[in-house]
């Protein structure tokens, strides 16, 4: 751990790996991976590789758990064993607790939770390999998951990091800078620049906090228009769908099912008119029929007579 | 038609009057809530792709019975919460003992939402006409999100696919579809809704799965009639010497040029 670069940023304004110091690095997103998922986003951005995916909302178990008037957002972040250099003892850790509490605090003023009462909305974050950052990325991805399955939120979520090193404000920290840096700032903002959650790690003065949440707010906005590009994008190119009838359908929805009801009921009155005792009569009467049609189904057609026998004798 | 897609946190309207489902207000501009399409009419809504069923008063559903109390039916109807069918909402008199000698777990119905209260419990009723316990034919499932797709524009696609597959349908709006027919068409309606689900958001889709009901159709035509078409092929086979015989004079005649 001792190969610290002597300069982080050399006399171009360059850093390690060629960006500017407000630039982030490149970022891949894929929605909608995981088949048995609610929802799901797969984050590439720079060497950091997550896997977010959404659950919910479900029943919540513990019961007491449950919170009458809104839904819990359960986040977990875990890193695996794989992905970083050193191997990481699986399971969860003092950090990964820790960030799995604020994350979830990070979507709980956005998530209209107050639609689903007592229930659970849960999101798995997985680091697969790891490069400085993975929580403002598995928030990026967090994000996305939740509004590929369907949830309710008042805005997108995104997050970027500040750092300083050699003195200087750098967006986006990447491994050299994380762990050589004198400073880390993680925060996670709204698309109007409300801010839903804020660490720091080192020293940063007033001044260039200020500072550093301009540069995160710039950051962000850059990193919301490719999640918004990614949502657009998820059914083709264009960010216009070329769908018709779509309208009156959920207006009309309810009232052609009561039609194909009244269709259904001309072509068995007589199984509703008297409830269930008609209703086995008829039923024995169509299974003697299946019996001449098909001799495969003659065992279990005179199972359910005998059945049927037993019950009228009770 | 076209239709725009949004996302959450997008605004969608200046007036806070015209604000439908799938949408917030806040500070008298109307934003989108959910990821899905926009749609504009005497309001604006959101259609969402995905997302879980939230039952509401008079929703016609199909649920599985999963637990029997000693005065309840419980049932899984594909939301967060679980539905209650009281007793007293089964259309005959039963004693609690006898319960599940009605309807057993595992069991399917065609139910309606009888009441919905603020903490969620869901009275289900069976006491209407048309609800009855599910006996033969099978249930399936899709996307709640889905449903205006299966029913199609006024029903045009459900009165299509009960026509064209002579099966009875219920479209439950949980995202449960019961059908019962042969077997045959059973397969056949299957895949169809598959296809529906998977190609919901194209142009023409009631047309689309019209040509592939129809189509199967047509395969199954000549699948039984191989031996008319094996006729055919020999008659070709007696008719392409000639040609060949042609264009290999052709031939010879350029190659000796």
């Amino acid at each position: 751990m001792s190969d610290k670069p002597d300069k982080f940023i050399d006399d171009d304004g360059l850093r390690l790996d060629g960006r500017r110091f407000d630039e982030i690095r490149p970022m891949k997103i894929e929605i909608g991976v995981l088949s048995r998922a609610d929802g799901s986003c797969y984050l590439e951005w720079g060497k950091n590789k997550i896997l977010a995916a959404v659950y919910g909302p479900r029943t919540l178990h513990p019961r007491r758990k449950q919170i009458p008037d809104a839904a819990l957002i359960r986040y977990r972040y875990n890193m695996a064993s794989f992905s970083v250099e050193e191997r990481v003892r699986p399971g969860p850790s003092r950090r990964s607790v820790e960030i799995s509490k604020v994350s979830a605090e990070a979507f709980e003023p956005v998530v209209l939770t107050k639609y689903y009462p007592n229930t659970v909305i849960d999101v798995f974050t997985e680091v697969l390999q790891a490069d400085a950052g993975t929580r403002t990325a598995a928030i990026n991805a967090a994000s996305l998951a939740l509004a590929d399955a369907g949830i309710p939120m008042q805005c997108l979520v995104s997050a970027c990091a500040v750092g300083k090193v050699d003195g200087k404000l750098v967006l986006d920290l990447n491994k050299e800078e994380d762990n050589f840096g004198d400073a880390d700032l993680p925060v996670a903002m709204t698309q109007d620049g409300e801010v839903t959650l804020l660490q720091m790690d080192g020293n940063l003065t007033p001044d260039e906090l200020k500072e550093s949440l301009e540069m995160l707010k710039k950051g962000c906005t850059e990193i919301f228009e490719i999640q918004k590009k990614a949502l657009y994008t998820k059914f083709g190119k264009d960010p216009v769908l070329d769908v018709d009838d779509i309208d009156d359908e959920d207006d009309e929805g309810l009232a052609q099912i009561q039609v194909e009801l009244d269709d259904s009921e001309g072509e068995d009155v007589e199984l509703d008119e008297d409830y269930l005792d008609v209703d086995e009569e008829l039923e024995e009467a169509v299974e003697v029929i299946e019996v001449e049609e098909d001799p495969d189904k003659k065992g279990i057609s005179n199972l359910s007579d005998e059945k049927e026998d037993d019950s009228d004798e009770q | 038609m076209d239709r725009k897609i949004v996302i959450p946190g997008e605004l969608i309207s200046e007036n806070e009057q015209n604000a439908g489902y799938g949408t917030y207000v806040k500070d008298g501009n109307v934003y989108a809530s959910v990821y899905g399409v926009l749609n504009v009419k005497n309001k604006v809504d959101v259609i969402p792709f995905s997302g879980k069923y939230v039952p509401s008063k008079k929703d016609y559903i199909i649920g599985t019975v999963t637990d029997v109390t000693s005065s309840n039916w419980l049932f899984d109807i594909r939301s967060p919460y679980t539905g209650m069918l009281h007793v007293s909402e089964f259309p005959k008199r039963v004693e609690s003992s006898k319960m599940s000698e009605y309807i057993d777990v595992g069991d399917s119905a065609i139910l309606r939402v009888k009441d919905v209260d603020q903490s969620m419990k869901i009275e289900l009723t069976l006491r209407e006409r048309g609800l009855k316990r599910v006996k033969q034919g099978r249930v399936l499932e899709f996307p709640p999100s889905k449903v205006p797709r299966i029913i199609g524009h006024g029903g045009s696609m459900v009165s299509m696919l009960k026509k064209e597959t002579k099966c009875e349908i219920f479209v439950g709006q949980n995202g449960r579809i019961w059908i019962s027919g042969s077997e045959e068409k059973m397969d056949q309606l299957t895949d169809a809704i598959r296809l529906i689900v998977k190609e919901s958001h194209i142009h023409g889709l009631t047309d689309k799965i019209y040509d592939f009901l129809t189509n199967e159709k047509n395969v199954i035509d000549i699948e039984t009639y191989v031996s008319s078409q094996d006729e055919i092929e020999f008659q070709e086979d007696d008719e392409i010497p000639e040609d060949i015989h042609r264009k290999v004079d052709a031939l010879l005649d350029s190659s000796e040029d």
